[in-house]
């Protein structure tokens, strides 16, 4: 830890040099543009942009946005506790097949994701002949948005849970079931709160990644405006119907709350490391 | 991004679980394995089935004939690379600025580089768009001096630096964090210049941690889809990045073609996963030169 300031006091060489790069790509590559983007809605009348981000189709799409990442982050907190616990306590064949591939989607472009998943669930699909019957659609619906997302979110949720569970004293445990607790209830009791920052944490973090999902859902969905359009898709939309001020209000909407997420993960973070602590 | 859970550390105290009665791991494994099958496996396989249910030869003229698919594989071989070296750049002089120093306005700008991964690359592209494009802060002043950037290369090649930005930051600030500055401070004092000091000391340090972050840069980075488009105008031949070309050929009911680069991009995924996996196997079982281990 360098405790020395910028000043004298600190003999390395390279602030002035590293400190122009950081600000300069910073600010042409990402400050401006934002700002570019908030100027831009600014620029809206008050009732032109509450019409904009307000219209029927808009609270659909982000109902649907954050209906869908949320139900996505919860199935990743389930699935993802699972194989974390799997993964942690386990010995199997295969265990360190599982531990590799489940970075996969972090690596996958997203756009193949999206052309496997419509092609895995529509009727004649590898999954979808079993699951159509059923009354299943895992394609071109709001179910298929779902499950696109749980894929993308998965590995967020297992890569938080798994040092945790990894660096849990065993002693507790022992001393559990030492006192007769059986293993539900140990794991209700012990183990649960424990881990319950991490599983919040990492579903937070699977949530957040659905909330801007684009590339995937645009093959997944149908893109039906009402029924299976996202807030991304809405904006290419808009984009592409010239209607450019529309959509950037769209999007500032979208920015806020992606903002929000990623401001209340950072929370979650810093609580998590207090009291680890 | 990357956290490493896995491997080495629960060597020994795993085996304690196994407490659980066998019925219980039995039922626990496979619901594992049904998870990462369904949701992980079957997707992978399904690429290469669909790309190659007509054979290599088959494949191979998908992805050679069509002049338009040659182009995207070589447009995403020039733009991701360009994106990650700008990136590299960044990350090792925002490291090196915002561990090794402390100043007024550090905090902001650790926060600012989290802010790609909380913004929607569709939004991303939009907002390059108001600057660049012909309705755009510059787009008029652009347009005189004959520079097309929207709807062209440096268009995505700024929406993918965008969306890239602090892979390799990100990667490198807690490990230089970590790794303290005790051998540069010693480095200086015995008279090393600043280019000594980068070659001889600080990169040999970071060198896999730097490889690591480079790696994800790079999977992102050609993986790009949302910010590309919408920057790219969707202009076969000419703008059409490899995902967006998939997106382009299973429009155009050309499943062949759209499996087959993707096929491409999954290749390249799952190298990037073997080569992560394995560097992070391989550093953690040889200690770097200097002997710290982070």
């Amino acid at each position: 830890m360098v405790r020395r300031g910028a000043g004298p006091g600190n003999p390395l060489p390279g602030f002035g040099a590293g400190l122009t790069i950081t600000v300069a790509w910073l600010g042409v590559l990402l400050i401006i543009p934002v700002l570019a983007c908030v100027a831009k809605a600014g620029t809206l009348g008050a009732s032109e942009f509450i019409s904009a981000v307000w219209s029927v189709r808009a609270r659909a799409a982000y109902g649907l946005t954050f209906g869908a990442s949320a139900i996505a982050a919860v199935l990743d907190v389930i699935f993802g506790t699972l194989l974390a616990w799997v993964l942690v306590r386990y010995r199997f064949p295969g265990r360190r097949l599982m531990d590799a591939v489940i970075d996969l989607p972090l690596a996958l472009p997203t756009a193949v994701a999206g052309l496997v998943y419509s092609g895995l669930y529509v009727k004649s699909g590898w999954l979808g002949q079993f699951l159509v019957p059923l009354g299943i659609e895992g394609a071109y619906s709001r179910l298929a948005i779902v499950l696109v997302l749980a894929f993308l979110g998965l590995p967020f949720v297992v890569r938080t849970i798994q040092p945790v569970l990894a660096g849990l004293e065993p002693e507790l445990e022992e001393a559990a079931a030492s006192l007769g607790a059986g293993r539900l209830e140990t794991f209700r009791r012990v183990l649960l709160p424990s881990l319950r920052p991490a599983m919040v944490t990492g579903g937070a973090l699977a949530f957040a990644r659905g909330l801007g999902e684009y590339g995937s859902v645009v093959f997944v969905s149908g893109n039906m405006p009402l029924r299976t359009e996202i807030a991304p898709v809405l904006i290419v939309q808009k984009l592409e119907e010239f209607s450019v001020a529309e959509a950037t209000a769209i999007a500032v909407v979208l920015l806020v709350a992606s903002l929000l997420a990623l401001g209340s993960i950072s929370w979650l973070e810093s609580r998590r490391q207090t009291d680890a602590r | 991004m990357h956290v490493s859970g896995g491997g080495g550390m629960a060597n020994g105290r795993g085996l304690r679980a196994n407490g659980d009665p066998l019925w219980l791991r039995v039922l626990l494994i496979g619901m594992a394995m049904a998870v990462t099958g369904v949701l992980i496996v079957i997707p992978i396989v399904y690429v290469f089935v669909q790309a190659f249910s007509d054979g290599v030869g088959a494949w191979w003229s998908q992805l050679t004939e069509d002049p338009d698919t040659r182009h995207s594989v070589l447009l995403t071989l020039s733009v991701a690379p360009t994106a990650v070296l700008a990136n590299t750049i960044f990350g090792l002089a925002a490291a090196w600025t915002l561990t090794r120093f402390r100043f007024r306005g550090r905090l902001l700008l650790l926060t600012l580089l989290d802010l790609p991964f909380a913004v929607s690359p569709v939004v991303a592209g939009l907002c390059i768009l108001l600057i660049y494009g012909s309705q755009g802060w510059l787009g008029p002043w652009l347009k005189q001096a004959g520079v097309q950037v929207v709807f062209a290369w440096p268009g995505l090649f700024l929406a993918t630096t965008f969306v890239t930005l602090p892979f390799v930051a990100r990667e490198l600030i807690p490990l230089m964090e970590s790794l303290g500055a005790d051998e540069e401070l010693a480095a200086v004092s015995l008279g090393a210049g600043p280019w000594q000091l980068f070659w001889r000391v600080t990169l040999p340090n970071i060198r896999w941690g730097l490889l690591f972050g480079v790696i994800q840069c790079h999977a992102r980075a050609m993986g790009e889809f949302g910010a590309v488009k919408v920057v790219s105008g969707g202009i076969s031949g000419q703008t059409d990045t490899m995902p967006l070309r998939v997106e382009k050929l299973f429009q155009e009911y050309n499943n062949p073609g759209s499996y087959a680069v993707a096929s491409v991009l999954t290749i390249m995924a799952l190298a990037t996963l073997t080569a992560a996996w394995a560097l992070e196997h391989w550093t953690n079982r040889r200690p770097t030169p200097s002997g710290k281990e982070h």
